[in-house]
C-alpha cells in the first residue's frame, strides 16, 4: 500500500529547514529508499515516495510556517540538482502506476505555483547541479531559478532524445507558457540532451539569473529576503497532526470521511460528514480550532481518500459521493471562512479545499453524486455535486425513513472562491456563458433547494422518486461499470472541463492525451523501445511511421 | 592577421587548407598561450628546456628532442595515421565502415566524451604548476615540463576535434575548457579527482603513475572508437601518455630506493629525521592517490558507459583483442555489491558493467609498479611492503561510496574511520613534512637528498646534462 501521509521528522530525501522567513527545502535522495525495490534512486532521481515528502513539506509551509515568504529549493548533492523521475522506475511501473504518478507531481508543482501567487509563498530554485527532465520541471514551477555559473551545470529536458516520451511534469508547456521561451529555441532545447547553460540559458530565459558556484546560495538567500520582505506575514502557525486513519478490508475511515469500498460493485462509497458541534465565527476562534476546524479537517481527509484510492485501488472505477449532517452547520463554516477571507488560515483553508476539488476532478473515476435524505450538500460539499459527472437527487423521501426530503443549498463558496483547472467556478463550467442562468441560480443563494428546484435550476442531474430511485441509481451505475474504463476516463475528462484554456488545464490535458499515448506507443514502451531499454545500453529500434 | 599555420602548429591535419579550422584557432590559440601564461608552469617562461616535441606522426617525428624556449613549444595537432578500411569494431554498428564525420544521433554523447576527457588535461598542468619552482633535479624539472606540454597538446588534440566536428557549440566547449580551472570553487574541472592539490613531487609521481595511468585507460578505451578521428587522436596521445607513466613509476621508484637506503644504512625505520620519506607516508599517498583514481571509472553499473559501448562510441580496453561477440547482449559480469555490511559480488550486464570491467583492468596494471617497488625493498633488505588498498577503500563513487572501509576491506563505521583515517591517508602533518623536504636542487647533475638519482638520463643523454637552462 502506498501512505501518503509522512511529517518532516520521517522524511528520507527531503530535508526541510525553516529560518524565520525563509526556508530551504534540500533534496538529498537515498537511493536506497525507493518505494519499491528493482531500481535505485540515483543522481538525485525520484519516484512517488519522494515526491510525496515535498507534497508534504509543501502543505506544511503553507499551513505550518506562514511566516515564510520565501523557499529555497536546492539539492544537498555536489554536481546534480535533480536528474527527474527514475527511469527504471519508470520503465518498471505499470501504465496506470505511470499515470498516476505524472498527476501527482503534476499536482505537486502545481500547488508551489498556487502558494506563490495566493499565498505569497514564493519559490526559488538554486540549481547547483545538473537539472534534467524532471529535474529542470521542478525549477520551472519556482518563481526564480538561479543556475550556478560553473562551465558545466545544464538544465535540460532530454526526454524525447533519450527516452522517447515527453516530459511529464509539465515542462513543455511551462517553457512555452509561463516563461515565453520562443518556440524555435525551446524545440531546439528539448532536441539536445546535453541542454542548455551558463549565459545562454539566461539568454533564453530558461533561468532568471546565473551566480558563482561559491555564491550560489547566498545569491539565492538575499533573492528570498528581497521576495520575502513586506509581506507582511502572521507570525505562527497551526499543526497539521497525524490523520486518524483506519483501513480495514473494505472500508477506510477517518473522523469525517468513510469510504467503503464495494469490490464487486467496482465501487467506492464516499460519505463526508457535516460539521458537529459550535462552528467559530471569527479568525481566532478558527486558529484555535487548527487543524480540528471542519473544512481543514475535512479537506485533508478527502485529499488523503482520493489519493489513497487513485493508487491502492485502480479497480474502483466509481466513486458514489454521498453527504451526512448538518445543513446549517456546513453553510456556517463555509461563511466563518468567507467572513475571514482576509485571515492567512481562512485563506489557506480555502486554497486547500479549492485545490482538493481540482483533484477529484482530475481523477480518473466516474463520479456519482447521491443526494438523499440527512445529506449536506451546502456550499463546500456541494462542490462534490457539481464535481460529479452525474448526480441523484431524491424527490420526496424515503418510505420507510425517518428524515425528511433531502435538500441542497447554494452559498458564496459555490460562486468564486473554488474554482477549477479553467479558472472557472463549477457553475461557470456548468453553465458556460450562460451568464442569464448563472444568475438565476445565483438568486437563490442561502436557500434550501428540494430536488425539483434543484433539477429545474440545472444543479442535479435527475430527481427520481421513492419508487424509482434504487432502481434508477443501480442501472446507472451497473451500465457504466460496464463500459471500457478508458473510454470513461477520456470522456469524462473531454465533459468536465469546458470553457477556457489555462496553463493549468493544458499541462493535464496534454498529459492525458499526448503523453498517455506515448507511453503506450512501441517506440517507447514496446520490447524494443526507448524506455523499456534505457539503461540496459541497447538502443530503441523506432517505427518510423508518423502517426 | 595571415598566420603560417604549419610552422606555428605542427600538424598532419591539413590545417593550412581547413578554414573552419582556422577561424576556430584564431580565437582559441590567443586565449590557450594566455592561459598557458596564467596558470601553466610558474615562472617557466624564461627557460630553455631539453623537450620532446612532436612535429610528425612517424617512427622518429614524434618525439624530435630539443632545447626549446617554453613557450615557444610548438603544439602540435596529431592523428595516427589512417588505418584503411577500418571498421567499427564493437556494439551495434560492428562491421559498418568507422564514421569520419559525427554520426547526428551520437552528437551529444561524442562531445561529452571528449569534453570531459579534454577537461582533464589542463586540469593536470594547473593541479602541477608550482612543482618547477621546488624540483628535486633539472631531470626531474625536465620531466614535469614534458609532461605539462604534452598534457597540454592533448588538450589541443581534444580541441581539434570539437573545432573540427562540432561546429558553434564545440568551439563554446574549447572556450569553456580554459575557463573551469583546477580547484576553481566557482568553476571546477569536471572530475574531482582533477580538482585536488598537487603540491610537492610525492604527490606528482602519484598523480603521473595513477592519475595518468587512468588516462591510458580511458584513452585506449577511446582508441576503439568507431568514430575513427577519435580514435585516431586517441592512438597517438597514448604514445605520449607511456612517458607520463614512466615519470611517475620510476619517480616513486626512486624515493622508495633512497629512503631504502637510509633504513639500510642507518638501520632505523625513523627515517624522517635523516630527511628522506618514510614508507608509511609513501603507502599513505598511495592509498590517496590510487582510491581517488578508482573513481574516475565512476559508477559499476552505467547506463552511459553501457550505451557509448552499443552506439560504437567507447569500447573496452583494447577492444578487438578480446575474444567475444564485442556486443555484450546476454554475457554477465561480476561487480561488488555491499550485503549485509559485508562486501560481496553480484553477476551484472556486461554490458551495464564496462565502467567495472575497465576499473579492473587499470587495478591489474596498476599493481605492476608496486610489485617493481617492493622489489626494490627487497633487493635491499627491508621487510616493508607497499600495497594497493582495497577498492572499498576512500571511494567516492559507486557502490562504496555510502560506506567507510579499511585499505585490507573491512567496512567499519563512521566512528572507526574518523578515529584511524590518519594511518591510512596522509595528514596534514605528513603533508607538512613532506613539504619541508621540497628544495629546489637546480644544479646539473644534482638530486635532492630524499630521491636516488634515475638508472639513466633523457634520450641517451648524460645524467648531469643542464636539461633546464635559465636565461
Amino acid at each position: 500500500m502506498i501512505n501518503f501521509t509522512t511529517t518532516p521528522d520521517r522524511y528520507r530525501h527531503w530535508k526541510l529547514a525553516v529560518d524565520g522567513p525563509i526556508a530551504t527545502l534540500t533534496l538529498d535522495v537515498d537511493e536506497n529508499g525507493g518505494l519499491d525495490p528493482g531500481y535505485a534512486l540515483k543522481l538525485n532521481s525520484y519516484d512517488l515516495g519522494v515526491d510525496i515528502e515535498l507534497y508534504d513539506a509543501v502543505q506544511r509551509l503553507r499551513f505550518e510556517h506562514p511566516e515564510v515568504g520565501a523557499v529555497i529549493m536546492t539539492s544537498g548533492r555536489d554536481r546534480v540538482f535533480c536528474s527527474g523521475a527514475n527511469i527504471l522506475m519508470l520503465a518498471q511501473s505499470s501504465h496506470v502506476h505511470k499515470v498516476n504518478f505524472c498527476k501527482f507531481t503534476n499536482e505537486t508543482r502545481n500547488a508551489i505555483e498556487d502558494a506563490s501567487l495566493h499565498s505569497r509563498q514564493k519559490y526559488i530554485c538554486a540549481v547547483n547541479g545538473t537539472a534534467a527532465g524532471g529535474g529542470y520541471e521542478l525549477a520551472l514551477a519556482a518563481d526564480h531559478i538561479i543556475l550556478a555559473d560553473d562551465g558545466s551545470t545544464a538544465v535540460s529536458l532530454p526526454e524525447v532524445p533519450l527516452l522517447a516520451v515527453l516530459p511529464g511534469t509539465g515542462g513543455l508547456t511551462r517553457l512555452v507558457d509561463k516563461r515565453r521561451v520562443r518556440r524555435d529555441r525551446a524545440d531546439f532545447f528539448c532536441t539536445v540532451t546535453e541542454g542548455i547553460k551558463g549565459k545562454r540559458a539566461l539568454e533564453w530565459n530558461l533561468v532568471d539569473e546565473l551566480a558563482p558556484l561559491s555564491r550560489l546560495m547566498e545569491t539565492a538567500r538575499i533573492r528570498a529576503a528581497k521576495l520575502a520582505a513586506g509581506a507582511g506575514r502572521p507570525a505562527k502557525g497551526i499543526a497539521l497532526s497525524p490523520l486518524n486513519r483506519q483501513i480495514t478490508g473494505d472500508a477506510i475511515a477517518y473522523d469525517h470521511v468513510t469510504v467503503k469500498l464495494d469490490r464487486a460493485g467496482g465501487a467506492a462509497l464516499f460519505t463526508i460528514n457535516g460539521p458537529h458541534g459550535a462552528i467559530p465565527a471569527d479568525a481566532e476562534g478558527i486558529f484555535k480550532a487548527g487543524d480540528g476546524f471542519w473544512p481543514l479537517a475535512m479537506c485533508r481527509q478527502l485529499d488523503d481518500a482520493i489519493l489513497h484510492l487513485r493508487f491502492n485501488e485502480p479497480q474502483l472505477g466509481a466513486w458514489i459521493l454521498r453527504t451526512n449532517g448538518d445543513t446549517d452547520k456546513v453553510a456556517q463554516a463555509d461563511q466563518a471562512l468567507l467572513d475571514n477571507a482576509d485571515d492567512w488560515l481562512a485563506r489557506e483553508i480555502t486554497l486547500y479545499l479549492k485545490r482538493t476539488f481540482k483533484r477529484l476532478d482530475l481523477s480518473a473515476r466516474s463520479l456519482f453524486a447521491l443526494i438523499e435524505p440527512a445529506s449536506c450538500f451546502t456550499g463546500t460539499l456541494l462542490e462534490l455535486a457539481l464535481a460529479a459527472d452525474q448526480s441523484y437527487m431524491l424527490d420526496g423521501t424515503f418510505e420507510d425513513g425517518d428524515h425528511p426530503q433531502p435538500t441542497v443549498r447554494l452559498t458564496d463558496m459555490n460562486f468564486g472562491p473554488l474554482p477549477m483547472a479553467n479558472g472557472l467556478t463549477r457553475l461557470e463550467t456548468r453553465f458556460l456563458d450562460d451568464s442569464q442562468r448563472l444568475a438565476a441560480v445565483r438568486a437563490w443563494r442561502g436557500e434550501d433547494l428540494d430536488a425539483q428546484a434543484a433539477e429545474e435550476l440545472g444543479l442535479v442531474t435527475f430527481a427520481p422518486d421513492d419508487i424509482d430511485w434504487e432502481d434508477e441509481v443501480r442501472l446507472a451505475l451497473s451500465a457504466r461499470a460496464a463500459m471500457s474504463p478508458d473510454a470513461l476516463t477520456g470522456m469524462e475528462a473531454n465533459l468536465r472541463f469546458a470553457g477556457p484554456e489555462t496553463m493549468e488545464s493544458k499541462i493535464f490535458a496534454r498529459l492525458s492525451a499526448w503523453q498517455n499515448w506515448i507511453f503506450q506507443r512501441p517506440n517507447a514502451t514496446g520490447e524494443q523501445g526507448a524506455l523499456k531499454r534505457y539503461g540496459s545500453g541497447n538502443q530503441a529500434v523506432f517505427d518510423r511511421k508518423r502517426a | 592577421m595571415s598566420i603560417d599555420y604549419s610552422d606555428k602548429i605542427p600538424n598532419n591535419v591539413g590545417l593550412d587548407d581547413n578554414r573552419r579550422l582556422q577561424r576556430a584557432l584564431e580565437k582559441w590559440q590567443p586565449a590557450y598561450l594566455e592561459w598557458w601564461d596564467s596558470l601553466g608552469p610558474a615562472k617557466s617562461t624564461t627557460m630553455d628546456v631539453y623537450l620532446r616535441t612532436a612535429i610528425s606522426v612517424e617512427p622518429g617525428g614524434w618525439a624530435h628532442f630539443d632545447h626549446v624556449r617554453m613557450p615557444d613549444y610548438r603544439w602540435g595537432i596529431f592523428l595516427a595515421p589512417e588505418e584503411k578500411d577500418r571498421r567499427v569494431n564493437f556494439g551495434r554498428h560492428k562491421g559498418e565502415a568507422a564514421w569520419q564525420d559525427v554520426p547526428g544521433e551520437y552528437r551529444s554523447e561524442l562531445k561529452r566524451l571528449i569534453v570531459t576527457q579534454g577537461d582533464t588535461e589542463p586540469a593536470s598542468v594547473e593541479q602541477q604548476r608550482h612543482l618547477g619552482l621546488i624540483c628535486p633535479s633539472l631531470y626531474d624539472l625536465r620531466n614535469l615540463f614534458q609532461v605539462n606540454v604534452e598534457e597540454g597538446r592533448h588538450l589541443w588534440a581534444m580541441v581539434y576535434l570539437l573545432h573540427a566536428h562540432f561546429g558553434r557549440d564545440g568551439r563554446e566547449e574549447a572556450e569553456a575548457m580554459l575557463e573551469r580551472h583546477s580547484g576553481d570553487p566557482d568553476k571546477p574541472r569536471i572530475l574531482q579527482a582533477f580538482n585536488e592539490k598537487t603540491d610537492d613531487w610525492l604527490a606528482f609521481f602519484m598523480f603521473t603513475y595513477f592519475q595518468d595511468r587512468d588516462g591510458k585507460y580511458q584513452l585506449a578505451s577511446l582508441a576503439e572508437s568507431g568514430f575513427d578521428p577519435l580514435s585516431r587522436t586517441c592512438r597517438f596521445m597514448l604514445t605520449e601518455e607511456a612517458h607520463h607513466m614512466f615519470v611517475g613509476e620510476t619517480g616513486i621508484g626512486r624515493i622508495v630506493q633512497r629512503t631504502a637506503e637510509i633504513m639500510a644504512e642507518h638501520k632505523t625505520d625513523d627515517v624522517r629525521p635523516l630527511g628522506v620519506i618514510d614508507l608509511p607516508t609513501i603507502q599513505k599517498y598511495l592509498n590517496f592517490h590510487y582510491s581517488i583514481c578508482l573513481d574516475l571509472f565512476g559508477q559499476e553499473l552505467s547506463t552511459n558507459s553501457a550505451n557509448y559501448f552499443t552506439m560504437g562510441l567507447k569500447g573496452r580496453y583494447q577492444e578487438t583483442r578480446i575474444d567475444d561477440d564485442h556486443l555484450l547482449a546476454d554475457s554477465v559480469y561480476a561487480i561488488p555489491e555491499i550485503r549485509g555490511g559485508d562486501i560481496a559480488s553480484i553477476e551484472a550486464p556486461a554490458l551495464s558493467s564496462v565502467n567495472e570491467r575497465l576499473r579492473a583492468d587499470y587495478i591489474l596494471d596498476s599493481q605492476r609498479g608496486v610489485d617493481r617497488w617492493n622489489a626494490i625493498l627487497e633487493k635491499a633488505g627491508i621487510g616493508y611492503r607497499l600495497t594497493l588498498p582495497h577498492i572499498a577503500f576512500n571511494r567516492g563513487i559507486g557502490v562504496f561510496a555510502p560506506v567507510h572501509a579499511t585499505p585490507d576491506g573491512r567496512i567499519i563505521d563512521d566512528a572507526a574511520w574518523n578515529r584511524d583515517r590518519e594511518q591510512w591517508l596522509p595528514s596534514e602533518g605528513d603533508r607538512a613534512f613532506v613539504a619541508s623536504l621540497m628544495h629546489p636542487v637546480m644544479e646539473a647533475g644534482k638530486m635532492a637528498h630524499w630521491i636516488a638519482p634515475p638508472a639513466k638520463g633523457i634520450n641517451g643523454q648524460p645524467l648531469d646534462m643542464e636539461y633546464v637552462r635559465f636565461n
